[in-house]
């Protein structure tokens, strides 16, 4: 299970670097889809560590 | 149903969807331009710095509104404290100053109205309408309604997220060794030298740099930017910044009046920027200057190219691949080379230790360089660790 925490700046850095496409934002809200492989680059490019990679689905 | 058509639909009303509508507009195509914030410009997620030169190339005149400071020169600052000064005299035109991007970016949006392109705020792109292979326009939520508009021509201007052209199926997928974490404050209450733009190159920011650009007397943009592939742990870009502004004396008693985190690529152009009807500008074409991280200005070029083509596309009704090469033509013809180049320097600058980094500087500080230029760079660090200058050589 991906997460992203209040810390989120609504910057889009882990949208444009999404190797899946798998991330959307509108202004304040980001969103994950089933295209998401779990790869863990948007947990690392987030400048301010707002992504969470959780056990699970 | 449809909501509305357009020769042409612009997605991203930051520079560049700005020039692109502006300049389509001004010859005579439909234009709508949906943004998705609720204010253009606003929150600014940029360092501020351009060069005079590069508003003349693209017609915009510098207008005091938008205008926060103007630079006598850049420092470049090596990890041990060797200076290297860049005055006007080396750079000419290429000086810089520091933007109000709030204002700036609402300016060129006005500009674009003006020349009577339509706008809409708090409008996202969620997804475009494809039929046979072909875009024929956007699905958007305005103001939580959803819509659906038709456009001869769909223009991703919608900066580093971008994906409109991974929707429309242009491939602008980027490599961790191409990707650039950012994190920057406007702090005040700083004492900096605001007649200077400021660079601090080597490990305090791994792969990239951290930069002090002034807005004032007593205030800057202060911010980093990080590789990353040389990012180890999550967060770890704000913590970078966070401890080199702890460190300077300058800065540690600065306090925020914003903070910004955002992204660059610092990337080689993509293979493809148009398709029928589809066409990517500014930062969602990965044009970035791979060394700088600098994007304004060429967001600026590739909008007034893009437009000027998509105005005379609109009169004869063509919005094929074919017809839209002539806007990439363009714009391999100014910026190719020099992204490519850029690049190749880049990919070599992040191998560079503390040490190498300290010598280039101290030689760049006390040999001097008459005019700037990779060129003139090489030879003056040539002349005393031509050791160094070896693996850039096949770049001069
Ligand atoms: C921290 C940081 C510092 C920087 N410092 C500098 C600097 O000092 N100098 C410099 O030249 N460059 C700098 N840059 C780069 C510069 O900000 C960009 O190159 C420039 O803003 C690109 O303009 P653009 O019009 O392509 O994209 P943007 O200015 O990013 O505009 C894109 C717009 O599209 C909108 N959008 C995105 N998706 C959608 C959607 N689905 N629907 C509707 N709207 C959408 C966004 O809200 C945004 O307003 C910096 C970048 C960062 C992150
Ligand atoms: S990169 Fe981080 S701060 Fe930026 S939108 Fe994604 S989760 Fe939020
Ligand atoms: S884990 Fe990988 S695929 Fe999933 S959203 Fe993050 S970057 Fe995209």
């Amino acid at each position: 299970m991906i997460a992203v925490v209040e810390r989120c700046m609504h910057c889009g850095a882990c949208v444009g670097s999404c190797p899946s496409n798998a991330i959307y934002l509108n202004e304040v809200i980001l969103s994950f889809n089933s295209d998401c492989t779990k790869c863990g680059r948007c947990v690392k490019v987030c400048p301010v560590g707002a992504i969470r990679m959780e056990a699970g689905d | 149903m449809v909501d509305g058509k357009y020769d042409v639909i612009v997605v991203g009303a930051g520079p560049a969807g700005s020039m692109t509508a502006k300049h389509a507009a001004q010859k005579g195509a439909s234009v709508l331009m949906i943004e998705k914030r609720q204010e253009i410009g606003s929150p600014v997620r940029c360092g501020e710095g351009i060069s005079k030169a590069s508003l003349d190339e693209v017609g915009i005149k510098p207008d005091k509104r938008w205008i926060a400071a103007e630079v006598d020169g850049a420092k470049i600052v090596s990890p041990s404290g060797h200076v290297f000064t860049i005055n006007e005299r080396m750079a000419g035109n290429e000086v810089g100053m520091v933007l109000e991007r709030v204002l700036f970016d609402k300016a060129l949006a006005a500009d674009a109205a003006n020349a009577g392109a339509e706008i809409k705020v708090k409008t996202s792109a969620v997804g475009l309408k494809i039929e046979n292979g072909k875009v024929r326009g956007v699905k958007v939520i305005s103001h939580g309604e959803p819509m659906e508009f038709e456009a001869g021509c769909v223009v991703g201007a919608d900066g580093f997220e971008s994906q409109i052209g991974r929707w429309g199926g242009l491939d602008t997928n980027l490599k961790p060794n191409d990707i650039t974490s950012c994190f920057q404050y406007r702090l005040t209450n700083v004492d900096h030298d605001f007649r200077y733009c400021e660079f601090i190159i080597g490990s305090a920011a791994p792969g990239g740099y951290i930069w002090i650009f002034p807005k004032d007397e007593y205030t800057a943009n202060v911010g980093i930017g990080v590789l990353l592939s040389k990012i180890k742990s999550p967060g770890q870009v704000k913590q970078l910044l966070d401890r080199f502004i702890a460190k300077d004396e300058r800065l540690n008693k600065g306090q925020p009046l914003d903070a910004v985190s955002g992204a660059v690529s610092v990337s080689p152009p993509p293979d493809k920027l148009v398709k029928d009807g589809l066409l990517l500008v500014g930062d969602a074409a990965r044009i970035i200057d791979p060394i700088t991280g600098g994007g304004i200005a060429h967001a600026c070029i590739s909008g007034m190219h893009a437009g000027k083509v998509l105005g005379e596309a609109a009169q004869e009704k063509d919005f094929s691949e074919a017809r839209l090469m002539e806007y990439e033509n363009l714009l391999r013809n100014r910026l190719e080379n020099k992204l490519w180049r850029n690049w190749m320097a880049k990919e070599k600058l992040i191998t560079l230790s503390d040490e190498t980094f300290d010598k280039i500087i101290q030689t760049l500080a006390e040999v001097g360089v008459e005019k700037m230029s990779v060129g003139n760079i090489l030879k003056v660090i040539k002349s005393r660790h031509p050791e160094l200058v070896k693996e850039f050589e096949d770049l001069i």
